[in-house]
C-alpha cells in the first residue's frame, strides 16, 4: 500500500500489487453510492482540482464526485477559457493552483507526457485523466473493475479491443492493465489505426475485427477520434462502420456471455451499432458506475495527509 | 503494518468466551425487553463474527432471527492523517434500514473510544436509528472520548504498553483473548 | 597574447600526415612553425601538453548562434565563448536568424560582430533561398565574396528538388558547397519522436526513418545529375548511410556529418527520462540500430565529420509539453566529451580519426584553412585532456542554451586549452580575456 502522495500517471508504470490494492478498495467504496446519504467525512478539508485542458464532462463529473462523496472540496478548471488565452504556461498555472493550497492535482491534456512534465512540475500528487495518445490509467482501472465483477479474473480471459488504436489512451491503459493481469488481449482495426509494433506490448494485431471477436469474453470498442485524427485514415464514417464496426452479426463471433464495454462517449452507428450498444451483455452503464468507485479508491489511497 | 507484540497470558479461553457471548445474549434480551426492533451491527474486524455468534445464541434464546450487518469504520477515522499508508478499506454491508431500530454495535475490545465514535458516525450516516448500544468482549479501559459500553465480557485493567488480542476462530483459527506487550 | 607558444612534450595528431606521437609544437606570429622532437622554444611562452593530446583546432560545421533575433537563446559572444570552452576553434553558423542570412551585408555584419565579441574563428554560411523560403535563389556569389563560406537553408531542407537542382549548378561556379537538411515534410509532419515501438508507447505520431532517406536519396539523385558538391548534415538513419556509401562508392562528391548525440542516444531516452524535452531534436533520436550503423559508418569512413548542430534554447521553450516544446539539443561544450568518453576510449576511433572528423574534413567541406598541424598552418589547436573525469553539469554552460540530455552523465576527457591564431583562448577548463 506504498500509493500514499504518489502520482497515477500511467498504468506501464503500476505494479500489479498497486493495482489490486486499488480495485480492492473499490470494491469496498463502491457501496456508498447507493447509501441514502452519498458521504464520508473520510477527505474533509482536503482539495480536489481537476484542470482539464481538453473538454469532458462525463470525466471531471466522475473525479468531482468522487471527491465530494470523500468529503473532498473541489475546484475546477478548464484553461481554454481564462489564461491559457493569455499566454499562462502550464507549469506556472499548475504551481498557483498549488500555492493555494490544492493537494492533488486531476489533469486532461492533449499532449502526450504532459502529466509527467506536470508531475515534476508538482510537489503534490498529480493524476493523469488523459494525455494525448499515451495513457487514461483511472479508464483502465475501471475498465478491469467492471470486467471482475462479471468474470471475476482476468488471468486467461481473451479480450479484444476495436478500433482506433493508434490515438487511443484509453487502449493503451487497457493494454498494459489487461496483460499485467494476466489476460489475452487482441487488437483489430483498419493498418492505418494499428500504432507501429503494437504486437511488442503482447497483444495479438489483426486488421479484421472478425479475428479479435472470435471467442473472445469481452469485446471493447473504441471511440472513433476524429477529432484527434489531422489526416484521412479511412475514407469514411459509413466504410468505417461496414468494415469495422461492432454489429450483431459480428458479436455473435464472441461468447455468448461475452461482455460489451465501450469508453465512452460512443459514436451509435459508427463504431458501434445501436443494437449492441443497448444490449443486454451492454456494461457501459456499469463502467460509469465503476468510474466513481475506482476515482474515490484513488482519491483515498493517495491522499492520506502529509508526511 | 505490524507492530512486534510478546503474549504475556491468557485472559479468556474458549469456554470463557462462550459463556460471556451468552450472558451478553440473555443481558440484550432483558434490557430491550425482548427483540423487537434490535438490529445488530458487527465493526470490521472481530466485531462482525462476535456479532453472528450473539445472532445464534439470541435465536436459541428467543425464537427470532435478528439481521446482522458488517460495518467498516476505517472512512470515519479521526487519525487518518496520522498514518504512513492508507489503512485497507473493508466491506460494509447493512441489508436493513437502520432508521428507527435499536442498533446493538459489536466490538472486540474497547480502548479508547475513538473507534466506537467512528461507528456512531457512520451509522447516524445510513439512518437515524432509534438508540444505539454497544456490545465489547473486553474494555480495557483509558478512554478518550466519553464513550462506554452498555455489555461487557470483562473488564481487564492494562497499561498502555500492553495490547489486548481477541482470537476468533472465524478469522484467527482458536478462540481466546491473550493479554501482550509491545517489544 | 602575441602569437608566440610552445606546446611541449603532448601527444601530437595530425591526420594529413598521419602523426601521431609525443612531440613539441613552436609556433610563430600564430602560425606552426615546426613540430617534432628536440625542438627549441626558445623564449616562447611554454605550454606543458604531458598526459595530454595536441590536435588541430576542432571546427563545427554546424552551430545555431542565434544572432540576430534570438539572442535570448544565444548570441555570438555566449555561443563562441561556449565553442571556445568545447574546443573548438572554428565554428560555420547556420543562417536561420531572424532576419536570416540570405545576402551580403547581413555576412558583412555578422562577420564584424564577431570580430568584435567572438572567441573563437566564425564562419557564416549564407541562405540558399531568399529567406529560406526555397522559391528564389539568394545571393549566393555575393555572400561568398563577403566571406560565406557555404549555403544552407537548414532549420528546413531546400524546398524543392527544382530548386536544389538550381542551386547545385550555380554554386559550382563558386566551389562552394551546399549543405543539405534532408528532410521529407510531408513525412515528418505532426511527429514527435522516432516512429515505432517507443512512439507507440509513449503516444505520439511518429517520425519514420523514411522521412530523412528518402530526402537523402533525392538529394543525392540530384547531386548526381549536375555534379556539385553536396554536404549532407546530421544524418540519423541506417538507410540514409547506407545510400551515402553507395553513392560515394560511384565517385559522386558527398559529404556527409553526422552530431553526438546521434551517436550516444537512442529512442529510448524519451522514455527514460519521463518525456524530457531536452530529447526532442530534429531529426530525433532514432533506434539502437540506427546508433550501431552510425558508429560502423564513422569507422568506415562514409561519415565525413560530426558537427553538433549546436541548438541553443531558451528555457520557456523547452520546459513545457513535450509538443510545444523546441527541437534542439545545445551541444558544444559536451561533443568533444562524449566523442572522446563513447567512441575513442573504447576504440572506435583513433585520435587520427577523430582529428579528421572533427578538424580535417570539416575545413574541407567549408573550404577554409585549417585541420592539419603542418607548417605554415594557422595555429589553431586543439588541447585535450584525456583524463579528467567530469559531470555534465548545464548551469556550467558558457552557452545561453542550458538544454542538454547529458545532465549528470560522468564523462572521461575533455577539451583543456584551445588556441587560435596562436593566442590562447581557453586553457584549464577557464575562457581567457
Amino acid at each position: 500500500m506504498a500509493l500514499k502522495g504518489k502520482d497515477i500517471l500511467s498504468l506501464r508504470e503500476m505494479s500489479a500489487e498497486d493495482m489490486e490494492t486499488i480495485l480492492s478498495t473499490a470494491r469496498s467504496l463502491k457501496e456508498i453510492l447507493s447509501r441514502p446519504i452519498k458521504k464520508v467525512p473520510t477527505l474533509r478539508g482536503k482539495v480536489v482540482c481537476t484542470l482539464f485542458y481538453e473538454a469532458s464532462t462525463r470525466t471531471r463529473t466522475s473525479f468531482e464526485l468522487a471527491a465530494k462523496y470523500m468529503s473532498a472540496d473541489t475546484v475546477s478548471i478548464a484553461p481554454s477559457g481564462s489564461s491559457v488565452q493569455k499566454g499562462e504556461t502550464l507549469a506556472d498555472t499548475a504551481r498557483n493552483l498549488e500555492v493555494m493550497g490544492v493537494d492533488v492535482v486531476i489533469m486532461r491534456h492533449s499532449v502526450s507526457g504532459s502529466c509527467h512534465f506536470l508531475a515534476k512540475v508538482l510537489d503534490c500528487p498529480v493524476v493523469n485523466a488523459g494525455d494525448g495518445m499515451h495513457e487514461h490509467p483511472t479508464q483502465g482501472l475501471l475498465d478491469i473493475f467492471t470486467i471482475l465483477e462479471y468474470k471475476s479474473k482476468i488471468r486467461g480471459l481473451k479480450v479484444a479491443i476495436l478500433g482506433d488504436v493508434f490515438h487511443s489512451r484509453v487502449a493503451r491503459s487497457n493494454i498494459w492493465g489487461l496483460t499485467k493481469m494476466g489476460a489475452e488481449v487482441a487488437v483489430a482495426g483498419p493498418s492505418t489505426l494499428l500504432p507501429p509494433s503494437i504486437e511488442n506490448l503482447g497483444v495479438k494485431a489483426f486488421n479484421r475485427v472478425e479475428d479479435a471477436i472470435e471467442g473472445a469474453d469481452v469485446v471493447y470498442s473504441l471511440r472513433l477520434q476524429l477529432e484527434r485524427q489531422t489526416k484521412s485514415l479511412f475514407p469514411s464514417k459509413r466504410e468505417y462502420h461496414d468494415m469495422f464496426g461492432l454489429t450483431k452479426r459480428r458479436l455473435a463471433l464472441a461468447k455468448e456471455d461475452a461482455l460489451i464495454m465501450h469508453p465512452g462517449p460512443m459514436n451509435r452507428g459508427v463504431e458501434i451499432s445501436t443494437d449492441v450498444a443497448d444490449s443486454p451483455r451492454s456494461v457501459i452503464l456499469d463502467q460509469v458506475t465503476s468510474g466513481v468507485a475506482v476515482r474515490m479508491a484513488i482519491l483515498y489511497l493517495i491522499l492520506g495527509g502529509r508526511e | 503494518m505490524h507492530v512486534s507484540t510478546v503474549e504475556k497470558a491468557e485472559i479468556m479461553d474458549q469456554d470463557q468466551i462462550r459463556r460471556a457471548l451468552i450472558r451478553i445474549a440473555h443481558e440484550i434480551v432483558e434490557r430491550n425487553k425482548g427483540l423487537e426492533d434490535v438490529v445488530l451491527v458487527g465493526v470490521q474486524r472481530r466485531g462482525v463474527p462476535m456479532a453472528r455468534r450473539l445472532a445464534k445464541y439470541l435465536a436459541e434464546i428467543e425464537g427470532r432471527e435478528v439481521p446482522v450487518g458488517e460495518l467498516d469504520i476505517t472512512l470515519y477515522r479521526d487519525d487518518l492523517t496520522l498514518k504512513a499508508d492508507q489503512p485497507i478499506v473493508g466491506r460494509t454491508h447493512i441489508p436493513f434500514d437502520v432508521a428507527g431500530k435499536k442498533v446493538v454495535l459489536v466490538d472486540d475490545v474497547l480502548y479508547t473510544g475513538r473507534t466506537v465514535r467512528a461507528a456512531l458516525d457512520a451509522l447516524i450516516d445510513l439512518g437515524r436509528p432509534q438508540n444505539i448500544q454497544v456490545v465489547v468482549m473486553i474494555d480495557r479501559g483509558h478512554r478518550e472520548l466519553p464513550i462506554r459500553a452498555d455489555y461487557v465480557g470483562k473488564n481487564v485493567p492494562t497499561s498502555s504498553k500492553e495490547v489486548i488480542h481477541v482470537k476468533l476462530t472465524e478469522v484467527d483459527g482458536v478462540d481466546q483473548v491473550v493479554i501482550a506487550e509491545y517489544e | 597574447m602575441s602569437g608566440d607558444l610552445f606546446i611541449r612534450n603532448g601527444r601530437v595528431i595530425d591526420p594529413l600526415s598521419g602523426r601521431d606521437e609525443i612531440a613539441g609544437v613552436l609556433v610563430r606570429d600564430g602560425k606552426i612553425a615546426a613540430v617534432g622532437c628536440g625542438i627549441d622554444g626558445g623564449a616562447a611562452p611554454v605550454i606543458d601538453a604531458t598526459g595530454k593530446v595536441v590536435m588541430p583546432g576542432l571546427i563545427d560545421l554546424h552551430v545555431h548562434l542565434r544572432e540576430p533575433g534570438f539572442e535570448e537563446k544565444e548570441d555570438i559572444e555566449s555561443g563562441t565563448a561556449a565553442a571556445a570552452m568545447g574546443g573548438f576553434t572554428a565554428v560555420a553558423c547556420m543562417p536561420n536568424t531572424e532576419p536570416p542570412v540570405d545576402n551580403d551585408a547581413m555576412v558583412t555584419s555578422l562577420l564584424k560582430r564577431a570580430r568584435e565579441v567572438g572567441r573563437v574563428r566564425v564562419y557564416p554560411i549564407g541562405a540558399v533561398t531568399k529567406r529560406r523560403a526555397g522559391k528564389e535563389l539568394a545571393e549566393m556569389g555575393e555572400m561568398k565574396a563577403a566571406g560565406a563560406v557555404a549555403f544552407s537553408d537548414d532549420g528546413s531542407p531546400v524546398a524543392t528538388s527544382e530548386v536544389l537542382r538550381c542551386a547545385l549548378e550555380y554554386l559550382k561556379s563558386f566551389g562552394a558547397t551546399l549543405i543539405d537538411h534532408p528532410e521529407e515534410l510531408s513525412l515528418s509532419e505532426g511527429g514527435q519522436i522516432n516512429r515505432g515501438l517507443v512512439s507507440t508507447i509513449a503516444g505520439f505520431r511518429g517520425i519514420p526513418a523514411e522521412a530523412e532517406t528518402i530526402a537523402v536519396f533525392r538529394d543525392i539523385a540530384i547531386a548526381r545529375l549536375t555534379r556539385g558538391r553536396l554536404h549532407l548534415t546530421h544524418l540519423s538513419t541506417k538507410e540514409s548511410l547506407d545510400l551515402v556509401r553507395q553513392a560515394k562508392s560511384l565517385g559522386l562528391e558527398i559529404t556527409c556529418d553526422v552530431t553526438p548525440h546521434h551517436l550516444t542516444l537512442t529512442e529510448d531516452a524519451v522514455l527514460e527520462t519521463a518525456y524530457d524535452t531536452n530529447t526532442k531534436v530534429n531529426p530525433p533520436l532514432r533506434s539502437k540500430a540506427d546508433v550501431e550503423a552510425l558508429k560502423n559508418a564513422l569507422a568506415d569512413g562514409t561519415v565525413d565529420a560530426i558537427a553538433t548542430d549546436h541548438a541553443p534554447h531558451h528555457v520557456d521553450d523547452k520546459w513545457v509539453e513535450f509538443d510545444y516544446a523546441e527541437n534542439g539539443i545545445s551541444g558544444l561544450e559536451t561533443s568533444v566529451s562524449l566523442i572522446l568518453d563513447k567512441l575513442v576510449r573504447p576504440g572506435v576511433i583513433s585520435y587520427l580519426r577523430m582529428a579528421e572528423l572533427m578538424s580535417l574534413n570539416p575545413a574541407k567541406i567549408l573550404g577554409v584553412e585549417g585541420g592539419t598541424l603542418r607548417e605554415r598552418a594557422p595555429a589553431d589547436i586543439t588541447i585535450i585532456d584525456p583524463d579528467f573525469e567530469h559531470s555534465v553539469n548545464p548551469r556550467q554552460f558558457l552557452s545561453k542554451g542550458k538544454n542538454t540530455p547529458f545532465e549528470g552523465w560522468r564523462l572521461t576527457g575533455a577539451a583543456w586549452a584551445t588556441i587560435v591564431g596562436g593566442e590562447v583562448r581557453m586553457k584549464d577548463r577557464k575562457l581567457t580575456s
